[in-house]
């Protein structure tokens, strides 16, 4: 858990970086996420299909408040 | 130790540089400066602020206990529990707290002239703003996650609780309306601005398809394909206004753009999440970021010169854009930037849950506060690049300077800021606009401003693209605001409603989501309306009332704050948010008095309802006035009630908060600190 941008010794590990955060803060990996989690806790259950866990996702997301002026 | 002595002097150097590029912005008079001291000033005061003020509040205030675990960690559900990556959690709350305010408060504020919004915006964030989100935040960590109005109820009492609710939810409508009111007034008479916002919907549609069923979750994909498409609606916007056959049918006058920005929200209520809501906020947030950035790089770059005075003679209540003095109407319009209440919303419920240790905290809830704070100055910026003529032109309403361009260029010049009608149409000629006169809202001058720095920076060329995409960019995110807020006010309302009726509390069912919304959406549209039909352009109406009712909520946030400090036994510290507390009541109470009771008819909502109604009864209005008339000094007495509303709801919930310090510090029983327990944390171990 460092910054996404070290010090400028191995840009290629740098970008990689770069490029794992910009999935991660945007949401595009969620659903990998999901799955490593999924064999993590409960493995004896069949995780969600892709299209079914990103439609949970987004009627979750916006049940609250998430945007501001 | 020459590593301390080092930082030491590096952060002496910090300090100096801004407190002399503000001394510097600060006593400048006669020649433009340069924004760079604008940047400076700013830079040096959030990192000190940071460095010093926040360290100290996270280590002797609230204490922020590294071993602790988070909710996200003790209830990590991989769905709205997740312990999160620090920079990913800080880009989530960066997003979810940076909105349109920013952009448009300040921009409005310099009527006033350059140096009272900066100013505000400097140290209302780093001692109000930046505090509040962080003490929110903090709280709300401690306490499973809960969001304010539970935490309002918890600590103060029920009387706390009601009045966040109806604060949140008023404060909803207003925002919307104003929003809104921006939206038409960029859209009016623009046939390129209103053909590239309606391309931005099907836009939207098409990318909530591709994200849900081409390519379910392929977040990134998904956004390129729609920026791509976004700037092709920009095009496609100048297609349209330059074809004469096309033209016609996206003119509109602004009862039609406000009839289309009501239904629009009312739709984006009503459909599904995932087909407009959703992708427009990928799009928003997408575009917002790098438009930021863009802007941030293009300053640097330009170092362009800020024409605007320091001060103009406008701090006397004689404004054009709006009417009321310095103090307190400059805290009032700049409250996103410096002060937001709305931010202690997400700071609460949202943000607490993704932390994966309380300290980050404070690079989060105040460093986002700050960096909010830092786009409020590149707006002040951008508004300060062009003539001071200029931007009161575009920004004026007919009802003050005249409806004819002669006489409003003869009004202004007379002012001290000169223009001429040619300028004004060779500006409206390269922005691709039919005139660029009495639009005003701030969108349009914000627009100009960045569409100036953007094209100089970037070879000159294509001003009027440069201008539609900022519009574009503006619009985007406000309709953002209004999808989430009018769903979010839905929701809150079928909670109310649920107490009358049952069926209408369900927010599954379908036809209860169909009248909820359209009670909703009404709800706004009245404000929205009012706006629109307000003879001095709506902004001195509605602007005013959305700043008090956000102050209002950053009130009853700092409020609740105060309480939980008193009775985390902290008393000596309780100033760090019971200062910005007494600070903002005084500027609401005294705004919405001003607001209510002023005898001036275009400050006191009252004073204006009487003057129409006597115009109205003597016969001295134009006939084309008449109609609009009852509707008129009935909103203005609406706007009135609700102003002194917002101060009762303020000064309830003080007074509860006071009350129950009281018989705390006195020894009596209060509702007890509601903090969960400490549970040890497991990823401490883990971490770096």
């Amino acid at each position: 858990m460092t910054a996404p941008l070290g010090l400028p010794g191995n840009l290629r590990e740098d970008l990689a970086r770069l490029w794992d955060f910009v999935r991660e803060v945007s949401g595009d990996d969620a659903y990998e996420r999901y799955l490593a989690r999924h064999a993590r806790t409960h493995p004896e259950v069949p995780p969600l299909a892709r299209a079914e866990f990103f439609a949970a996702e987004q009627d979750r997301k916006w049940d609250g408040i998430t945007r501001c002026c | 130790m020459p590593q301390s002595i080092l930082s030491k002097l590096l952060w002496l150097a910090i300090a100096l540089m801004g407190a002399s590029a503000i001394g510097g912005i600060a006593i400048h008079r006669g020649e433009p400066i340069n924004a760079l001291w604008f940047i400076a000033a700013a830079a040096g005061t959030y990192l000190v602020a940071y460095r010093f003020y926040s360290a100290w509040i996270c280590a002797k205030v609230l204490v922020l206990d590294e071993t602790r675990a988070t909710p996200a960690e003790r209830f990590n559900n991989g769905r709205d529990f997740v312990p999160t990556n620090k920079w990913v959690a800080f880009g989530h709350h960066f997003a979810a707290i940076a909105g349109p305010g920013p952009l448009i408060g300040p921009t409005l504020a310099m009527q006033f002239g350059y140096l009272p919004g900066t100013l505000w915006i400097l140290a209302g964030s780093v001692v109000g703003g930046c505090v509040q989100d962080m003490v929110i935040m903090f709280c709300s960590t401690r306490r499973d996650g809960r969001s304010l109005g539970q935490m309002a109820r918890d600590e103060l009492g029920p009387v706390g609780g009601w009045a966040a609710l109806i604060g949140s939810l008023m404060i909803i409508v207003i925002l919307i309306a104003v929003l809104g009111l921006v939206i038409v007034k960029a859209m009016k008479h623009s046939p390129w601005a209103t053909a590239t916002v309606l391309g931005t919907i099907p836009v939207a549609m098409l990318i909530g398809l591709y994200m849900r069923g081409i390519r379910p979750g392929r977040v990134l994909e998904g956004s390129i394909i729609g920026i791509v498409l976004l700037l092709g609606c920009v095009w496609g916007g100048g297609f349209v206004n330059g074809s004469e056959s096309l033209k016609g049918y996206f003119d509109w006058n602004d009862m039609t753009c406000a009839w289309f920005v009501m239904i629009y929200g009312f739709a984006a209520a009503a459909l599904p999440v995932w087909l407009l809501l959703a992708p427009r906020d990928y799009l928003s947030t997408f575009l917002k970021l790098g438009v930021v950035f863009m802007l941030a790089a293009a300053i640097l770059i330009l170092a362009p010169e800020v024409k605007m005075p320091p001060l103009t003679q406008f701090i006397d209540g004689t404004g054009p854009i709006f009417k009321g003095d310095l103090f307190p109407f400059v805290f009032i319009t700049i409250a996103c930037g410096a002060i937001s209440g709305f931010h202690s919303l997400v700071a609460s419920g949202t943000t607490p849950k993704l932390l994966a240790n309380e300290k980050e905290i404070r690079m989060i809830g105040y460093g986002s506060m700050a960096l909010e704070s830092f786009v409020a100055i590149m707006a002040v910026i951008a508004a300060c690049v062009m003539d001071p003529g200029v931007y009161f032109a575009i920004n004026s309403p007919p009802g003050v300077v005249g409806k004819e361009a002669v006489d409003a260029v003869a009004k202004i010049t007379s002012w001290g800021y000169p223009v001429s009608v040619e300028q004004m149409n060779m500006l409206a000629k390269e922005m691709g606009e039919k005139t660029l006169f009495g639009r005003v809202g701030g969108a349009p001058s914000l627009a100009v401003g960045m569409a100036t720095i953007f094209s100089t920076t970037f070879g000159g060329k294509l001003l009027d693209m440069w201008y539609h995409f900022a519009i574009m960019f503006e619009v985007l995110f406000i309709l953002t605001t209004l999808d989430a807020g009018t769903r979010v006010g839905r929701f809150m309302l079928q909670d109310l409603l649920k107490h009358v009726s049952r069926p209408l509390g369900n927010v599954s069912s379908y036809p209860a989501t169909v009248v909820a919304s359209a009670i909703f959406v009404a709800a706004w549209g009245y404000f929205l309306v009012q706006g629109v039909q307000d003879p001095l352009g709506g902004v001195n109406i509605l602007w005013p009332l959305f700043g008090i009712s956000n102050q209002l909520l950053a009130g009853i946030a700092l409020s609740v704050a105060t309480g939980i400090l008193i009775k985390m036994g902290k008393l000596r510290f309780a100033w760090v948010t019971g200062l910005p507390l007494t600070w903002l009541a005084i500027v609401c109470t005294t705004a919405a008095w001003q607001k209510v009771f002023s005898t001036d008819p275009a400050i006191g909502f009252l004073a204006g309802a009487n003057d129409l109604a006597q115009k109205l009864a003597s016969g001295a209005l134009p006939p084309e006035k008449l109609a609009a008339a009852p509707a008129l000094i009935l909103g203005l007495r609406i706007d009135a009630a609700l102003a002194l509303l917002f101060a009762i709801i303020l000064w309830i919930v003080i007074a509860d908060m006071v009350r129950m310090s009281y018989r705390f510090l006195s020894g009596e029983t209060v509702q007890p600190l509601s903090e969960s327990p400490h549970t040890p944390s497991r990823l401490a171990w883990a971490r770096d």
